[in-house]
């Protein structure tokens, strides 16, 4: 059914911290080798070794700078997926009930065999978390890795979505944000973790942790204005000169 | 948003069928025999085409019958639910003419308003769009049944009708484009608020997630038509409206009339394809790009 439920208790979800991603790609790669292997259609490639290649992926990775008024430009990495919204508008727009949020836990799931591919929960995402696949014609997103967290054929220490369990940074963290005290949800508090465009009134589980202030460097290097290459200042011997050769034929001004 | 050609021909065609059907319905004209035969199968062509011609673009349509389950919350199956409805009264009205040269009147007026129905379930569905500002408008449903009434009155012969409403159908599609080009804007969401990096600074899109492109880029992303807007807006209007307008004003020639038809229809034609091809989706933020 496309009405979402009431709100569960728990809420499993993602903690994104920015200040730790170091944009390396491998969450990506580790989510679509699970998610083709696993739960659903696999996620097709078109043209994967010709001139336009183009697929689906359920979690991309996007990198940003961010100027400041003052200092230097601040280089992040982000990592984006299905945020698991507990108003999710992906949900209420499906025709035909394949898109559902499951009462449980919160997770957002596509039933496969019900997607007619419309494209319109798509539409409805705000956040770019929902891509049609080009060769199954249907709508795929993130799982949460649900064929992982609870599959007890998995060592303890796996049951985890594939994203986290590889991030070799540990920017990526999993848990129940529905439980205030849980560790993603102390982490959220201490670090003072942020929603998605909030503005579009989504409710997003997961959560993303701000990078941390840039350290400021101290100038400790007595020598270094003696050794001050460049002479900009035009006074003296090197003025006499910068305006001399200036004033030969072809001299740069 | 991209401009699917089976939507746009799907907005278009079964707008105009839907629009006719309300005329119908509501027994501005009551042709008998023959004549309504041929009235309603030009509407059934029209409504029942656009419909099929809406179905292209499915990834699997051959399950599209469980599109009818979710009206609860969903205007797509509504709209499914809402057409079977109207096509279903309109073809028993249609029946009573053509077959038996009675009229059913209250049949007629529950398809007719059924009719209108399918075309305002529609337009809900891009208006619910929280994610393309342009689109979510108290003129965006407007617009498709004024359109929609505008156009079957012209394809019914409601000269005076179908005068003055492709004349308000024109000033309201401005006023429409004018105020959904602020909208974006006044929506609030902006790369800082996508990313949640604006408190540090400006956020600038510094390297995409991939080196090629991908469905959300080709889905969502789309700026020729924005390029070309003014010229494409003064043509719509022109065709659109102005010259059918013109057209009907003149004294009446079933060849003049004709050419009101085709200009109406290559009007909301390029109409349609301006309403998807301008409106911005919000992912666009995270590419850097609207």
């Amino acid at each position: 059914m496309t009405q979402l439920p009431p709100p569960s208790a728990k809420k499993l979800g993602l903690v994104i911290d920015l200040d730790t991603c170091v944009g390396c790609h491998a969450c990506v790669i580790s989510c679509k080798g699970w998610n083709t292997e696993n739960y659903g259609a696999p996620l097709s490639d078109q043209q994967a070794y010709g001139a336009n290649p183009s697929g689906t992926f359920l979690n991309r990775v996007h990198s940003y700078e961010v100027q400041p008024d003052q200092g230097a430009a601040q280089l992040i990495h982000f990592p984006k997926s299905c945020l698991h919204c507990e108003d999710a508008p992906c949900v209420t727009v499906c025709p035909t009930g394949a898109s559902y949020k499951r009462a449980e836990d919160g997770i957002v799931l596509v039933n496969e065999s019900d997607c007619i591919g419309c494209g319109l929960c798509a539409w409805a995402c705000p956040y770019g978390a929902r891509e049609l696949d080009a060769k199954e014609g249907v709508m795929k997103k993130c799982t949460l890795c649900v064929d992982r967290i609870y599959n007890e054929n998995l060592p303890e220490e796996d049951r985890q979505p594939a994203c986290v369990r590889t991030c070799p940074a540990g920017a990526r963290h999993f848990g129940d944000l529905g439980d205030e005290n849980s560790d993603v949800s102390k982490l959220v508090a201490e670090r003072g973790g942020f929603d998605l465009m909030p503005e579009q009134g989504t409710k997003p589980v997961n959560k993303y942790l701000p990078p941390r202030p840039k350290d400021e460097m101290p100038e400790f290097d007595v020598l270094a204005p003696y050794l001050e290459p460049i002479a900009s200042d035009g006074k003296g011997f090197v003025g006499w000169l910068d305006k001399a050769l200036s004033a030969l034929p072809g001299g740069a001004k | 948003m991209h401009p699917a050609a089976s939507v746009i021909l799907f907005n278009t065609f079964s707008g105009l069928g839907f629009g006719l059907l309300f005329w119908l319905g509501m027994g501005a004209i009551v042709p008998t025999g023959t004549g309504a035969f041929v009235w309603f199968a030009i509407a059934y062509v029209f409504a029942v085409g656009g419909l099929i011609a809406s179905t292209f673009h499915l990834g699997h349509p051959e399950r599209a019958i469980k599109a009818f389950s979710q009206w609860k919350t969903s205007w797509l199956s509504r709209e499914g639910v809402c057409a079977v409805f109207a096509l279903i009264m309109m073809a028993i009205y249609g029946a009573g003419l053509v077959f038996a040269g009675t009229r059913l009147g209250l049949i007629g007026f529950i398809g007719g308003l059924a009719s209108l129905g399918v075309v305002f379930t529609t337009s809900m569905i891009y208006t619910q769009m929280k994610t393309v500002p342009r689109w979510r408008h108290w003129t965006t449903p407007a617009m498709y049944l004024l359109l929609s009434v505008g156009g079957g009155a012209l394809l019914a012969g409601q000269v005076k009708v179908a005068a003055v409403l492709l004349l308000a159908g024109g000033i309201l599609q401005m006023f429409a484009w004018g105020s959904g080009d602020m909208r974006f804007k006044a929506s609030g969401t902006t790369m800082a608020s996508a990313t949640g990096l604006g408190h540090i600074g400006k956020v600038r899109a510094f390297e995409p997630p991939h080196t090629g492109t991908n469905y959300l880029m080709r889905e969502f992303i789309h700026q020729v038509g924005r390029k070309h807007a003014d010229q494409l807006r003064i043509i719509t209007i022109g065709l659109a409206f102005v010259l059918p307008v013109v057209l009907l004003l003149l004294p009446f020639s079933h060849i003049l009339a004709a050419l009101a038809v085709l200009s109406h229809i290559a009007g909301v034609l390029t109409l349609r394809w301006l309403f998807f091809a301008q409106a911005e989706h919000v992912v666009g933020l995270y590419y850097g790009k609207r």
